[in-house]
């Protein structure tokens, strides 16, 4: 009898196409903005420049495609992959199927980190804003696994708890700033709050390409194990996994991925819950497809809603996230009245 | 092959194996029964490591078990569980795949060899007809095959077995229970079950370990263990002994409390 089982090439093919699919999604968003570039014209920028060859294009088309769009759509698309992938294997790692990456807090803290920025005016320096929330969210990452421990272990469901109760303190933090913060500083924090990739420096992706690329790797190393964990841990270490230490590397790769994605462009929401989803209703849970497929589509989706965010109402540039909430919501509503994502719901 | 040495295994406070020894010889089909709460599972889950006691050791093949890798001890102990939900389901045949692990590299796929050593564990247990099915959407009896399908693809030489036979009717009880006696006389494989059902071990044990309060209480052949005084004394319950007569194996009835006619069989 024949059976159907995922191998190498069926992995290579599909991330194949799913990056097709992302070079399309790029070429898109850096032909379409608020100032008109003769699509053609964009596209034959951005190749010529990629091959080093200088060409066709004014002063201003050239800043526009290179130095603007095309970075944000690479950015955004780093942060699509990272969001996605890390949201797939908080699910898979606390078992739950509503985890998402800001599940553990790091968001809040990272958060806290951002506004602290803001009211110092560190954020007018040019990488004040991601370091300082990128270290409000290693803080909480050290908090919370100090506290979700148990004699040496992780328990899912205690870190799962330590992780919610540190994020409700880090609200209320949050709250008590933005109550006694100016008006115009008040608009910059709600910004960064909804997700936005107006205040990332396309100098930030060399910054943040090494720890999503190593956390990936890490992840990916561990890809096989985490579907034995799926089943949970006694499962998995009697088919052989060493539980502990696929745990520690697993929960403190997803949470810098995390931390780096956040840092740059605030809290996108949805990303880290619903492409996770969908791409095992597309693919199913393997996770040697699942987080390469995650992050290829996670980066086309991210891409394509900033591209939205920033045309819908040109001049006038929506937070991303809203565009990923708009989008996100009602398309999650509907997979769980399928009860599609999770049969034993 | 597998020797423990005053064994003692504690949670947090109480000891819950206190020294316990005993030896399971290769090909050997053994049952550990015992009242709730006796050590039973406990027992079984440091025989794979899945628990590491404090003092005592065990070991596989007369190789100290805390020495071995995770990976070297799912070579050679495959556990059948009593249930294994996975968080999002995986088809029959990427479950019973999964049993390949300890043998895989780490970013390697299932190759033919392995399709086809899970073929023939599925074709074993009668599992291939439903190989492209859901494990969360084929039946408890089926699902419990699978389990042993992929136990048998981790290609051990022992299987653990924990409580196989709860929540299955008579019927799956019969075949599951089939499905084991063979792989311990066709297979040589070594077996050991916690069971609650005492004349179920009785009929297939070769040899029981009867446990209480984490110790070994009475260890033997079935004639030898399970007598109305061990079983009484054990599970702190009225019990009827005698001979199962196709079988000639000892077999228990539950007693109700208070009944009388039990002296009257008592007098004979």
């Amino acid at each position: 009898m024949f059976m159907k089982i995922l191998t190498l090439k069926k992995v290579v093919t599909v991330s194949f196409l799913l990056a097709g699919l992302l070079v399309g999604v790029i070429l898109f968003s850096v032909m379409v903005g608020s100032v008109k570039v003769e699509p053609k014209h964009s596209v034959s920028i951005l190749i010529q420049s990629l091959l080093g060859l200088t060409g066709t294009g004014t002063e201003m088309e050239r800043t526009i495609i290179l130095s603007l769009r095309f970075p944000r759509a690479l950015l955004a698309g780093l942060v699509g992959a990272g969001l996605s992938v890390s949201g797939a294997v908080f699910q898979a790692l606390l078992r739950n199927p509503l985890a998402d990456p800001y599940i553990l807090g790091v968001s809040s803290g990272s958060a806290v980190g951002a506004i602290i920025a803001i009211l110092l005016g560190l954020s007018a320096l040019s990488f004040g804003l991601p370091l300082a929330s990128f270290a409000g969210a290693l803080i909480t990452i050290a908090l919370v696994f100090y506290f979700g421990k148990q004699e040496g272990k992780i328990h899912p469901n205690i870190l799962l708890l330590a992780g919610v109760i540190t994020g409700s303190f880090l609200s209320a933090i949050i709250m008590f700033l933005l109550s006694i913060s100016q008006k115009e500083e008040l608009h910059t924090i709600l910004f960064w709050l909804m997700g936005n990739f107006s205040f990332a420096n396309p100098r930030a992706i060399g910054i943040v390409l090494p720890y999503i690329g190593a956390g990936f790797f890490l992840l990916y190393w561990n890809s096989r194990h985490l579907n034995l964990i799926l089943s949970g841990e006694e499962n998995a270490l009697q088919l052989g996994v060493d539980v502990e230490r696929l745990k520690i590397i697993s929960y403190l790769s997803a949470s810098l991925i995390t931390a780096a994605s956040v840092s740059l462009c605030g809290l996108i929401g949805f990303v880290g819950l619903i492409i996770p989803h969908s791409v095992r209703l597309l693919f199913g849970p393997d996770h040697r497809l699942l987080l390469p497929a995650s992050a290829l589509i996670g980066a086309s989706f991210l891409i394509a809603s900033d591209t939205l965010a920033r045309t819908l109402l040109a001049p006038v540039e929506l937070p991303v996230g809203v565009i990923t909430a708009a989008f996100g919501g009602p398309f999650f509503i509907y997979l769980l009245r399928k009860r599609k994502v999770v049969k034993t719901l | 092959m597998i020797d423990l040495h005053s064994v003692s295994f504690r949670y947090r406070q109480d000891w819950v194996l206190r020294e316990i020894s005993f030896q399971i010889r290769k090909g050997e089909f053994v049952g550990v029964i015992g009242p709730n709460g006796s050590g039973k599972s406990t027992l079984l889950k440091t025989l794979c490591r899945l628990l590491s006691p404090q003092t005592g050791e065990i070991l596989l093949d007369l190789v100290p078990l805390k020495e071995m890798s995770q990976r070297e001890i799912a070579r050679k102990i495959a556990v059948v569980p009593q249930e294994a939900y996975s968080l999002f389901p995986f088809r029959v045949i990427e479950m019973v795949l999964m049993g390949r692990s300890p043998y895989l590299g780490r970013l390697m796929f299932e190759g033919a060899r392995d399709l086809e050593i899970a073929k023939k564990a599925m074709e074993w247990t009668e599992t291939l007809p439903i190989g492209e099915r859901y494990v969360d959407e084929i039946s408890g009896g089926e699902r419990k095959r699978v389990f042993i399908a992929r136990a048998l693809v981790q290609e051990p030489e022992v299987i653990l077995l924990d409580e196989p036979t709860a929540n299955l009717d008579i019927h799956h009880q019969v075949d599951f229970l089939e499905l084991i006696l063979n792989l311990n006389r066709e297979k040589g494989l070594t077996i050991a079950m916690a069971s609650h059902d005492l004349n179920i071990a009785s009929e297939y044990c070769d040899r029981l370990i009867l446990v209480q309060g984490g110790k070994v209480y009475k260890m033997g052949t079935p004639r030898e263990v399970i007598t109305r005084e061990n079983i009484e004394k054990v599970y702190g319950c009225k019990v009827w002994v005698d001979e199962n007569p196709i079988s000639g194996m000892p077999r228990i009835t539950l007693l109700k409390k208070g009944d009388r006619s039990v002296e009257a069989l008592e007098r004979g």
